[in-house]
């Protein structure tokens, strides 16, 4: 069956983003990508180790010209950083895409909505696709399509906080509303997680630490290709209506006396 | 002469170019940016960009992440 996820214009078979950090090594890494079946991997934008600047890079592992890069803006807490973020990303040469992320605080790491409302007006002015980290709030997401984002990234907990899909009313919400892909990003803690958001409708997921932060990373990589495939699958199935009381699976006639 | 690297003080060969110092440093063939006193620099300018004492340069290039 072909069901392609659609993202600015080009088509994807996973609706598996995974992310590149928190991995004992680039071997692991890889070995971990390949056993998700992702398409598009995140990456951070860093100084380069000038003590020991030609160093192993992550992009020795991952080739370009296989995946999509995604370079993220993790870590900046400022309009300006972000987006600074973004055109040194592009200057590195590996194209317009960009997942913006304006953190408003440390513990949390929540998004601040009005730099990052801010930042995707400017990113995508300049050119970018920006998909953003956001709330699960359903206005900033409306607003955030309205910007000209290629999709909205809606966060399912806390990043890094494994705690699944914490508000699925607004999820929903955020589904019926928007007309750019939806992908949820941040929070998911094992398979299951992965699969309610695409039983949902969600269009597809991105995760890092849940696949890094498993005792067999490349294991868990696999479960959540298969957790993935699985919610997609019962969503284009339709699901059965919910009843209170039991409905018999075996004939009722034709039984012994 | 004495530019800042990444936030370190690094000495140059007086003239050297952006070009000069990413040879030096290893970095020609790998996927990098570079900032220069706030600015971008296009790959295909590193030639162009003579260092003056005192610039301010940023390198970067992409490191695991979510």
């Amino acid at each position: 069956m072909k069901d392609p996820f659609m993202l600015a214009g080009k088509e994807y078979r996973s609706r598996l983003i995974v992310g590149t950090g928190k991995y004992k090594d680039f071997a692991e890494t890889k070995q971990a990508i390949e056993a998700s079946g992702a398409e598009i991997v995140t990456v951070a934008v860093r100084r380069v180790n000038i003590t020991d600047p030609s160093k192993e890079n992550l992009l020795d592992y991952l080739d370009p010209k296989t995946y999509t890069i995604l370079p993220n803006t993790a870590g900046c807490y400022t309009v300006e950083d972000a987006v600074r973020t973004c055109r040194l990303a592009r200057a590195a040469g590996i194209g317009n895409l960009v997942k913006l992320e304006v953190i408003g605080d440390e513990r949390t790491l929540f998004p601040d909505i009005p730099a990052t409302l801010e930042a995707a007006r400017i990113l995508v002015k300049e050119g970018f696709t920006v998909l953003p980290y956001i709330h699960d709030d359903p206005v900033s997401c409306k607003r955030l399509e309205e910007i000209g984002c290629a999709a909205v990234m809606p966060l399912a907990a806390p990043i890094g906080s494994g705690l699944g899909i914490r508000n699925p009313y607004n999820i929903r919400i955020i589904l019926e509303h928007s007309r750019i892909p939806v992908i949820v990003d941040a929070g998911v803690g094992t398979a299951s997680d992965a699969a309610i958001a695409l039983e949902m409708g969600c269009d597809a997921v991105l995760m890092n630490t849940a696949i890094a932060g498993a005792k067999d990373p490349v294991l868990m990589a696999e479960a959540m290709r298969l957790g993935v495939e699985a919610g997609r699958k019962a969503f284009l199935a339709g699901r059965m209506g919910k009843k209170l009381y039991a409905t018999a699976s075996s004939p009722l006639t034709g039984l012994i006396e | 002469m004495t530019v800042t690297l990444n936030g370190e003080e690094r000495e140059c060969p007086q003239g050297a170019t952006l070009a000069d110092l990413v040879a030096e440093l290893g970095l020609s063939k790998r996927r990098i940016a570079v900032e220069l006193n706030r600015n971008i620099i296009p790959r295909d300018e590193y030639t162009e960009h003579r260092l003056q004492p005192g610039d301010v340069i940023e390198i970067v290039h992409f490191v695991g992440g979510g």
